[in-house]
């Protein structure tokens, strides 16, 4: 066993010598015997487990919303784990508990701590309070019995209320306000203290932690959303090489005309970066379609790419923006294009000792045209029935070089290799379009399941091609040419 | 008044089912079940499971020391599976171990030999070959088979929904311990703790008076704990009968979600006719339900699909024929609107059928065929304060619905990617269980000395807001704060004989119960009142505002000194109080009474918004004019009804439940079986509420508001269908919810998408 995990929980300082890759759920309701955080799914996709997630960033803390039964307690080390019990005040209700009390927005409650916990991240986050980022800020959380409406009003109130909230000095505020309770004031130090677990790890790999065993060889985590749906049981005894917190693999970094995401870059920080929302313009768009707020807080891109989903989105979206992918190993770095990195269903052209580092695409330019499509069976919070990218080259009329991919139709993330081939050279056109789609379903092989039959999903990926078209080149494609 | 359990929900600090602290040596129960849909049970091999560290114990059917028999209308349902298994899912054995993962993980390791037989899973296949749970019902009101001739008008179809999983966010589950001198003591997540209680008592062989059942709370329940949660909780007082420690069973999503009945799928037959004013003469029907491999509440539910069948409009010819199909997947349960909403979706694919055919509104023959006072419904009752047209018209007014139609067309003329679609929606539920004998209630109210009090009743919280309107009725009769009224635990030994709170009928049945009660102790207290104030009698004394009054005038005797005073003169300050529902009653050897104490009205506008390239649309609008009679909390009654409007559009849209060729539920997670998210809600939902005055048998004149909203819902269906024929015209799909993304655009785009590919197709062939 290495040394103690450490964390503050709520108001207290915890060290523990259990498992890292026990959840901070288990942690939480079974250790610590606090139940207010419920099980609901155990697979991030009901919210009822959301805690806040606190970590040390210069003076401050930033906090963010996780699903604690994906949580490996690896990936709170140093951090402030907040769950109901440490938002409670003595004697009353917060601002979220009074607004979501007058609104009626708790009917059997058993989901409701989640919103209350999510809602309290929304009111602590810097960014610019609206109605849709507090929508945003629930889009994780799952209520059988409001349908929602009481649960929008009372985030209207917060809304409103936050409009006083200064920019300075925000925690102050919020702690006057109640808030939060008054012992948030004494987080920034007493995380302060605890060594960052990043610089106790140098090197290319992040060390192991945990107890390595025949049964349970380490496992390289991220943030754990795949890994803790597929395998619970046996993640809580494996020894974790945890890179969520490893700093050289996080981060969006612009070099030689390549933008490149390290592997441990979480789908939110490649929404919020500034460099990814210049060269993809509508990737806010994109990203919420893309699973939830809490989940979008701990996936990370290299965790996408490694569990090799032939329908993961943020694989399509980087296939379809003509990827490459940094493998790291004993013997040094080795690049290759994404779409030669799936070989055949979840099998990678990757050795054993290998861990994804980061993944680069092309900054696009000027002349780039980028759109990601997917459609569902619910629009947020689902995974694809078919999902696709398309990034053209154009010089105005014609496409002088194209990449579309496409989710859902085979049995790796599918890169349309005849179709963007066809597409280089060609008219941007209702007829070029036609072609195209027609082309892409040519190519494809979808199998019928919970998703939908492999007709529809063929039928759904010419409609997509048609949208890229029609969403890219509005003035030079419509929809009347295509019906 | 603010729900009175909010306090505790927005901490944290309420207690379900798996916040109940555990006591020392608690051993956790896992369920190994069935891996086929139907088979003979050669053999049980818990070697595996024993083998693994921390497993104590297995159990089968041969250690059930009482009936094997958990059947509630029909004992045809084992406990755990003894010679046959008949649907995958099905329990087969439970194991206890000394920790949740290792009881999973002994479930995991356990064997078991079974000879496939071949699986049934299509209803009409099941009434094919006789399977049917229970024999066919029924209704018949006029002559249908003469009415045809006189029809301008006929058309014939079929029409199918989907079922739907309860998707409660609290898992099924159940904590039981041995007791002194043979009982146990179980906490249930039950909507009915006396069918846990009946049913611990048979399989485990003894008098009901041993078990003792306790329900504080549910995280949810719309159905899926009515009889359901009798399982788990018959298995978990097995285990501690034989452990003699206690034993806790809190199921995992996926184990809940394929071992739990749902909704129940239908698949349906219609004819209608109609004159050429519009009006519906005449109205032929026959349901198959899918009723599972046991008939647990199928029969119920297939009665209130015949009761419901004409919804809420006038049809003086109709013959309605039902069938409970015996399939091999799990046995299908109550879901709110149980049976009703199935019922009515085929009346309304009818009218559909028709104007589609006929080129004209939908609404034209809704609202012709409207129930006016006094019309006669199939089943013999009366409409007696009838608000179908009152609902409809109100909603014209109130939500502008001329407005919206003028909205909806102007985006249509100047949309071609895009296309809204409208559907009104009337509904009619009937207020009651419609087997009579369950409508009725007890509750035990204590005032305490210190002026406090305790209320217990049957009815079991599940978000529905019944302790709240508890509360409320207690005060108000009482003349107190709410805040002097606690509402105890739902518990076997305080209410007995108690029906589940279903129905919409809780607050009714058990706040009518707390009334008698609370008028009892309070006539007692004015009696006493009078003797201390020097008065002859108690006449036109009153408890108001915590106060004994004189008519409008205040005395001195206040609420605590009062009970104080009669406590030390002796006077009883406790009631038990029991009521049943007056003047119901039906038969079923001529299909006719007069079943329900009151009808809910109601009627909503839904407007859909269609993506006509990716087939992808949004429930944007839904304003519903609704009959909440007099609302006593209009809070809980907005939650009720916006709650229920979201769950039905869920039904009708994305929730899909699917099972495979070999009967195994693949939508077994939230992340294959979607309900609706806060992006999914309408982005305008408005409720208006009727005017009138409530039926007396309502509590306080508030009209019961579960189950009722549920059915706006199924205008959802019709407003996407809608849109899509507004996009294409020529679009020809059958009737048939979820009207999934897949079903919209394979109507929209998917004949031509075949045209194209088989012609391609042919090309490359003749390459």
């Amino acid at each position: 066993m290495t040394t103690p995990l450490r964390f503050v929980l709520n108001d207290a300082d915890v060290a523990t010598d259990a498992s890292p890759g026990m959840t901070v759920l288990d942690f939480v309701r079974g250790a610590r015997r606090m139940c207010g955080t419920k099980i609901g799914c155990r697979e991030g996709d009901c919210g009822a487990c959301t805690v806040l997630v606190g970590t040390l960033d210069g003076a401050d803390v930033v906090y963010r919303a996780m699903t604690s039964c994906l949580l490996p307690l690896a990936n709170v080390q140093a951090k402030h784990v907040v769950t109901i019990e440490g938002l409670n005040l003595p004697d009353a209700l917060s601002p979220v508990q009074q607004a979501m009390a007058d609104e009626g927005a708790t009917q059997c409650g058993f989901c409701t701590v989640g919103f209350v916990v999510s809602l309290a991240g929304y009111c602590l986050d810097a960014r610019q309070p609206s109605d849709g980022a507090a929508r945003a800020a629930i889009d994780g959380n799952i209520c059988r019995c409001t349908g929602y409406k009481s649960i929008e009003r009372a985030a209207a109130r917060l809304t409103r209320a936050l409009a006083d909230r200064p920019g300075a000095n925000r925690l102050e505020w919020l702690v006057t306000q109640g808030y939060v309770p008054q012992s948030f004031r004494s987080i920034p130090r007493r995380l302060a203290q605890f060594i960052p677990a990043a610089a106790a790890a140098p090197g290319p790999l992040p060390a192991a932690t945990g107890k390595a065993t025949v049964n349970h060889a380490p496992v390289a985590v991220g943030g754990g959303t795949d890994l803790y749906v597929q395998r619970p049981e046996a993640m809580e005894h494996s020894a974790l090489h945890p890179t969520f917190d490893h700093a050289a693999w996080r981060g969006v970094r612009l070099r030689d005309g390549r933008c490149e995401v390290g592997a441990a870059t979480t789908f939110s920080e490649f929404v919020e970066s500034p460099d990814i929302q210049r060269l993809v313009p509508r990737v806010g768009l994109f990203l919420e379609w893309v699973a939830s707020s809490p989940i979008r807080n701990m996936a990370t891109v290299g965790g996408n790419l490694s569990n090799a989903s032939p329908i993961g989105d943020m694989t399509i979206l980087l296939l379809g923006l003509g990827a490459e992918v940094h493998l790291a190993g004993p013997a040094g770095t080795r690049t290759l294009p994404l779409r030669r990195f799936y070989k055949s269903y979840k099998t990678l052209d990757r050795e054993g000792d290998e861990f994804i580092a980061a993944v680069s695409f092309a900054c696009p330019d000027a002349r780039t045209a980028f759109n990601f499509e997917k459609v569902c069976k619910r629009t947020h919070l689902d995974i694809a029935s078919v999902n696709t990218a398309a990034r053209f080259e154009t010089d105005g009329s014609v496409i002088t070089g194209a990449a579309l991919s496409a989710g859902g139709v085979a049995p790796v993330p599918f890169f349309l290799a005849k179709t963007s081939a066809f597409l280089a050279g060609r008219r941007v056109d209702a007829a070029t379009a036609g072609e195209a789609a027609a082309l892409a379903v040519s190519e494809i092989a979808p199998i019928s399941d919970a998703r939908g039959s492999a007709e529809y999903k063929a039928l759904l990926l010419q409609q997509l091609v048609y949208a890229h078209f029609l969403t890219l080149f509005p003035e030079r494609v419509r929809w009347e040419e295509l019906a | 008044m603010k729900n009175i359990d909010s306090w505790g929900h927005l901490r944290g600090e309420s207690i379900y089912l798996d916040d109940v602290p555990e006591l020392t040596g608690t051993l956790h129960g896992a369920v190994f079940a069935s891996p086929v849909a139907h088979g003979v049970l050669r053999r049980i091999d818990p070697s595996g499971a024993i083998a693994v560290p921390g497993v104590i114990a297995v159990l089968t059917a041969a250690d059930i020391p009482g009936a094997n028999q958990i059947g509630g209308i029909v004992p045809d349902e084992p406990l755990l599976a003894d010679g046959q298994v008949h649907f995958c899912g099905q329990p087969i054995a439970l194991v206890l171990a000394s920790s949740d993962a290792a009881a999973r993980a002994g479930a995991a390791a356990m064997q078991a030999a079974i000879d496939p037989l071949p699986a049934i899973l299509d209803p009409r296949e099941a009434a094919r070959q006789g399977e049917l749970l229970v024999p066919p019902k029924s209704f018949r009101l006029g002559d249908v088979d003469a009415a045809w001739r006189d029809c301008v008008h006929v058309f014939e179809g079929r029409a199918d929904t989907g079922g739907q999983e309860h998707l409660y966010i609290e898992t099924q589950g159940a904590y039981a311990w041995c007791t002194e001198a043979g009982g146990i003591r179980i906490h249930s997540s039950t909507q009915g703790p006396t069918a846990v209680q009946r049913t611990a008592a048979r399989v485990l062989g003894v008098p009901m008076h041993r078990i003792e059942v306790d329900v504080t709370r549910l995280g949810g329940g719309f159905g899926g704990k009515e009889d359901q949660a009798t399982t788990w909780a018959v298995l978990a007082a097995l285990g501690a009968l034989h452990t003699k420690r206690p034993v806790k069973i809190a199921l995992h999503r996926m184990d809940d979600m394929r071992m739990t009945g749902k909704r129940h799928p239908y698949t349906s037959d219609y004819k209608i006719g109609l004159a050429a004013d519009l009006r519906i003469l005449a109205y032929e029907v026959t349901f198959y339900q899918d009723g599972g491999a046991a008939a647990d509440l199928s029969p119920a539910v297939l009665e209130r699909t015949l009761f419901h069948h004409t919804n809420t409009y006038f049809v003086p010819n109709a013959h309605a024929t039902a069938y409970s199909c015996r399939t091999n997947v799990v046995p299908h349960t109550a879901f709110r609107g149980f049976g009703g909403p199935q019922g009515m979706f085929v009346i309304e694919a009818a009218i559909a059928h028709a104007a589609e055919a006929l080129g004209i509104d939908r609404a034209d023959i809704q609202r012709r065929n409207l129930l006016q006072e006094g019309d006669e419904f199939p089943y013999g009752q009366r409409a007696t304060g009838c608000n179908a047209r009152p609902t409809w018209d109100g909603l014209e007014r109130a939500g502008d619905l001329g407005q919206l139609r003028t909205d909806v067309q102007a985006f249509n003329a100047s949309h071609t990617v895009e296309k809204k679609g409208l559907a009104l929606m009337p509904i009619c539920f009937g207020i009651s269980f419609t087997k009579t004998l369950m409508n009725q209630a007890n509750a035990l109210v204590h005032v305490y000395q210190d002026g406090s009090v305790g209320v217990s009743t049957g009815a079991v919280e599940m978000g529905q807001g019944v302790n709240t309107k508890i509360t409320q009725t207690a005060a108000i009769t009482l003349g107190i704060d709410t805040g002097r009224v606690r509402v105890e635990t739902t518990n076997t030994t305080r209410a007995a004989n108690t029906s589940p709170s279903a129905a919409s009928a809780s607050a009714d049945l058990n706040g009518k119960a707390v009334e008698e009660a609370c008028e009892a102790i309070g006539a007692r207290l004015l009696e006493f009142a009078a003797r201390r104030l020097g008065r002859p009698t108690a006449a036109g004394l009153v408890l108001r505002a915590e106060r004994v009054h004189d008519g409008a005038t205040a005395t001195a005797l206040e609420w605590v000194e009062l009970v104080r005073e009669a406590y030390f003169a002796r006077i009883a300050l406790s009631e038990h109080a029991h009521y049943a529902t007056p003047g119901v009653h039906f038969d079923w050897t001529t299909g006719k009474g007069a079943p329900f104490s009151y009808h809910v009205y109601g009627t909503a506008a839904i407007v859909a918004r269609l993506d006509v390239v990716r087939g992808r649309y949004e429930i944007e609008t839904v304003i519903a004019m609704h009959d909440f009679g007099r609302s006593m909390n209009e809070i809980v009654d907005r939650g009720q009804t916006e709650g229920g409007i979201v769950q039905g559009i869920g039904w009708m849209t994305m929730e899909e439940l699917l099972f495979d060729t070999e009967g195994r539920l693949r939508t077994n997670a939230l992340s294959t079986y979607k309900v609706p998210d806060v992006y999914a809600a309408p982005a305008r939902l408005e409720i208006h509420a009727l005017d009138t005055e409530g039926p007396p048998t309502a509590l306080f004149g508030s009209k019961a508001v579960g189950e009722p909203p549920l059915l706006y819902g199924i205008g959802a269906y019709f407003a996407v269908r809608d849109a899509v024929l507004q996009a294409n015209p020529a679009a020809r799909f059958a009737f048939s919810a979820p009207i999934t993304p897949e079903k919209v655009l394979m109507a929209l785009h998917g004949e031509r998408f075949r045209t194209a590919r088989s012609t391609a197709g042919h090309a490359v062939a003749g390459d």
